[in-house]
C-alpha cells in the first residue's frame, strides 16, 4: 500500500471545544492509483491532506507511505517520499520557473552539495515533461493559473516522490486549463490522491473516491458506487440524476437544481 | 478556446524580454561578483581620500601595505608621507571606511533573511523594530553596566539581546493563525520601534550620566565615527559566519519565500531554521548597532536593488547584496563627511533621507495588499 492514514481525528487545538473538524477518517491509495478525496466546502478534505502531508498532527489516527509513518520522519525524509500541490500561492517574490522547479530537488540534497549534473538533468526533464520548457527563464508570478500548476507539476516531478498529493489542483481554473492538468496528472502515471471540488473531474478521472461530510467519511468506492444521486443528494442537498457511460462505466452527472431535493 | 490561445500567444511574446531580467545565467554571477568587488575597493579607496587633508589613493596603499608588512613582521621603510597622513589614513579614515563596508553588508543581508523569515520585501531591522531593540540593550549595558561580565563584549551582548526580543515580539504579534499578517507585521514593528526607542531615551535621560546623552544621541541617528580598529573585529567574524551559514541554508530561504507549508512539503524544518534565523538576525543586528547605530533602510533598499540585478535566487542574492551593501554605506558615509563639512553628519540621517522615500515608493508599488502576507 502506497498510503495508508487510519482513523484520522482533527481538532482545533486548545480550543476547549471537543468537537472535532475530523473524525475517524481512513483511507488508502494504492500503487499507481488515482484516488479522489470529494465533498462540500467546509467537509474538511484541505484538513485530512494536511494530515497527510504533515502539516496537521492528527489528534489521533496515524499516516504512513511505503509503511513509514510520516509522524515519525523528518520534514525532509517525507518530502522524499511525497510531493505536495497545495493551494498557496508564491507570494510576491520573483522566482524563475527553472527556479521554482529546481526547488523540488531541496530534500535530495545536503547543505554543502551543489546543484549538479544530475539535478540540472531532473529538472530538465521535468520542465520537459509537463510542457513548460519554453517557460524555463519567465518570471513564476507572471504566468497564468494554468501555466502556474503546470510548473509545480514540474516541481514535484523533480522532487522524485513516490506519491503525489493534490489539494484542489483545478482550482480557480478555467474549464479547459482543468481537463489539462488532470489529463496531465493521469499520463504522468503517477500514484496520487487529490482534493477535488468538481464532481465532474472526480467522476472522470480517479479510479477510486472518498467522499466527506462534516468531517466524517459518507461513501467510498469505484466513482459510479460514490457519485449516486442519493450521496449527492444526501451530502450536497442537490437533486442530481446519473447516468453511466456505456463503455467506461463512469457516471455522469447531471443536476436539477430547480427540484426538491 | 480562441482566448485562450491568445493568452498563450502574448505570454510568449512576453516571454524573451522578461526572463533576461529575472534570471540572469549563471556563469554571468562570477563575472558580476568580480566587478562588485572592484568597485568595493576602489569605493573603500576613495571614502579614505576623502577629507580635509588631501591624500592621494597610491598613498593610502602604500601606508597600508607599510602597516600590513610591519605586522608580518617584514620588514618596510616607511615612505615619503607625512605623521599627520599616516595617522589619519591609518588610524582614522581606514578602520570607518571598513566599519561602514562591514555594516552596509551586514544590514544588507538581515534584510535579505528577514524578507525571507517573513515573507515580505518591506521587511528591514530599522523599520520591524530589531534596531530599536538593539538599541535599547546597548543604552542599558551604557547607562547601568549590566552584562559586566562580558567585559568588552558587554554592549554587543546588550545589543544582540535587545534585538532577539524585538524580533521574537514582532514576529509573535503579526503572526495568526499558522500566517503572517503583513499590515500587523509593518505597523506592529513601527510601534514597537516606538516603545523601544522611548525605552532609550528613557533611560538615557534618566541615567543621570550627562555624556551618555549626548553619545546616545549621535549613535540613535546612526554613525560611524571615531571607529577604532579593535572595533572592527567581531562585526567581521559575525558577518563572515553568518553570510556563510546562510549560504548553506540557501536551498530553505529561497522554499522558505514560498510559504511556510510549501517550504515544509519541499523537505525544510521550518521551525527550526526560523528560529536559527531569529538568532542569527538578532546577532547581526546587535552587533552592528553596537557599534554604529541603527542606521535605517540599507535593509530595505538593498536587497531589492539586488534582486533587480540578479533576480530571487538565494545562492546569488546573498554575496551580491552583501556587496551592494557594502559599497552603498561607504558612499553615504562619504557624503555624510563631506556634504556639510565641516559639519559632519550621521549616516543615518543620510540613509532615512534616501530610504524614506524609497520605501513610499515600494508601497505605492507592490502596496500592503492582500498577496504581501501571504
Amino acid at each position: 500500500m502506497k498510503l495508508q492514514a487510519r482513523e484520522l481525528r482533527w481538532q482545533v487545538p486548545h480550543s476547549g471545544t471537543a468537537r472535532s473538524i475530523v473524525e475517524d477518517v481512513s483511507l488508502h491509495v494504492a500503487e499507481g492509483e488515482l484516488v479522489g478525496l470529494i465533498g462540500p466546502n467546509g467537509s474538511g478534505k484541505s484538513t485530512v491532506l494536511r494530515m497527510i502531508y504533515r502539516i496537521l498532527r492528527p489528534a489521533a489516527g496515524a499516516v504512513s507511505v511505503d509503511g513509514r509513518d510520516v509522524w515519525r520522519m523528518s520534514a525532509r525524509d517525507t518530502a522524499r517520499l511525497m510531493a505536495v500541490l497545495a493551494q498557496e500561492n508564491g507570494g510576491e517574490f520573483e522566482f524563475s520557473v527553472r527556479e521554482v522547479v529546481s526547488m523540488g530537488r531541496t530534500p535530495h540534497k545536503s547543505a554543502f552539495a551543489r546543484d549538479d549534473q544530475r539535478d540540472i538533468d531532473i529538472v530538465h526533464a521535468a520542465m520537459l515533461r509537463v510542457g513548460v520548457l519554453q517557460l524555463a527563464e519567465r518570471s513564476f508570478a507572471t504566468l497564468s493559473g494554468g501555466e502556474k500548476q503546470r510548473v509545480l507539476m514540474a516541481r514535484a516531478l523533480a522532487q522524485q516522490a513516490g506519491l503525489l498529493v493534490l489539494d484542489e489542483p483545478t482550482n480557480h481554473l478555467d474549464v479547459r486549463y482543468q481537463f489539462e492538468i488532470m489529463n496531465l496528472v493521469r499520463s504522468l502515471g503517477v500514484t496520487a490522491i487529490a482534493a477535488l471540488h468538481e464532481l465532474h473531474i472526480a467522476a472522470h478521472y480517479c479510479d477510486r473516491l472518498y467522499l466527506l461530510e462534516n468531517g466524517r467519511l459518507a461513501a467510498s468506492g469505484t466513482p459510479a458506487e460514490v457519485l449516486t444521486a442519493e450521496h449527492i443528494a444526501g451530502v450536497y442537498g442537490v437533486r442530481a440524476a446519473i447516468r453511466l457511460h456505456p463503455r467506461s462505466g463512469r457516471p455522469h452527472i447531471e443536476f436539477m437544481p430547480d427540484e426538491p431535493v | 478556446m480562441t482566448q485562450g490561445v491568445g493568452v498563450e500567444n502574448r505570454a510568449n511574446l512576453a516571454g524573451d524580454g522578461a526572463s533576461q531580467a529575472a534570471s540572469p545565467p549563471r556563469r554571468r554571477m562570477p563575472m558580476l561578483l568580480l566587478a562588485l568587488m572592484g568597485l568595493l575597493l576602489l569605493s573603500i579607496t576613495f571614502g579614505i581620500t576623502l577629507g580635509p587633508v588631501e591624500i592621494s589613493p597610491a598613498s593610502v596603499w602604500r601606508i597600508a601595505g607599510h602597516e600590513l608588512a610591519l605586522r608580518l613582521g617584514i620588514a618596510s621603510a616607511p615612505g615619503e608621507w607625512t605623521l599627520a597622513q599616516h595617522q589619519i589614513v591609518w588610524l582614522i579614515r581606514m578602520p570607518r571606511v571598513l566599519l561602514a563596508a562591514l555594516v552596509g553588508a551586514g544590514l544588507a543581508v538581515v534584510g535579505v533573511t528577514m524578507q525571507a523569515m517573513v515573507r515580505n520585501p518591506l521587511a528591514d531591522p530599522y523599520l520591524l523594530g530589531v534596531s530599536s531593540g538593539a538599541s535599547v540593550g546597548a543604552v542599558l549595558v551604557l547607562a547601568y553596566g549590566v552584562l559586566g561580565f562580558a567585559g568588552v563584549y558587554a554592549l554587543s551582548l546588550g545589543a544582540f539581546a535587545g534585538a532577539l526580543l524585538a524580533c521574537v515580539a514582532v514576529y509573535w504579534l503579526a503572526h495568526s493563525g499558522g500566517r503572517l499578517l503583513a499590515p500587523r507585521l509593518i505597523l506592529g514593528g513601527v510601534a514597537i520601534g516606538y516603545c523601544l526607542g522611548g525605552i532609550t531615551s528613557l533611560v538615557t535621560l534618566t541615567a543621570g550620566q550627562r555624556e551618555l546623552a549626548n553619545a546616545v544621541l549621535s549613535w540613535t541617528l546612526g554613525s560611524l565615527a571615531g571607529t577604532r580598529w579593535d572595533e572592527l573585529g567581531l562585526p567581521a567574524l559575525v558577518l563572515a559566519l553568518g553570510i556563510a551559514w546562510l549560504l548553506l541554508q540557501a536551498r530553505a530561504l529561497n522554499a522558505l519565500l514560498t510559504g511556510d507549508e510549501t517550504a515544509s512539503t519541499l523537505g525544510v524544518d521550518t521551525t527550526r531554521v526560523r528560529r536559527v534565523l531569529f538568532v542569527l538576525v538578532s546577532l547581526l543586528t546587535g552587533v552592528m548597532v553596537a557599534v554604529s547605530g541603527a542606521i535605517g533602510f540599507i535593509g530595505l533598499m538593498v536587497p531589492h536593488i539586488t534582486r533587480m540585478l540578479v533576480g530571487t535566487e538565494h545562492r546569488r542574492v546573498l554575496p551580491v547584496a552583501a556587496l551592494v551593501g557594502a559599497v552603498f554605506l561607504v558612499w553615504v558615509d562619504a557624503v555624510a563627511r563631506v556634504a556639510f563639512a565641516p559639519t559632519e553628519l550621521p549616516v543615518g540621517i543620510i540613509t532615512a533621507l534616501i530610504g524614506g522615500p524609497f520605501f513610499v515608493w515600494l508601497l505605492l508599488r507592490r502596496g500592503l495588499s492582500p498577496g504581501a502576507g501571504r
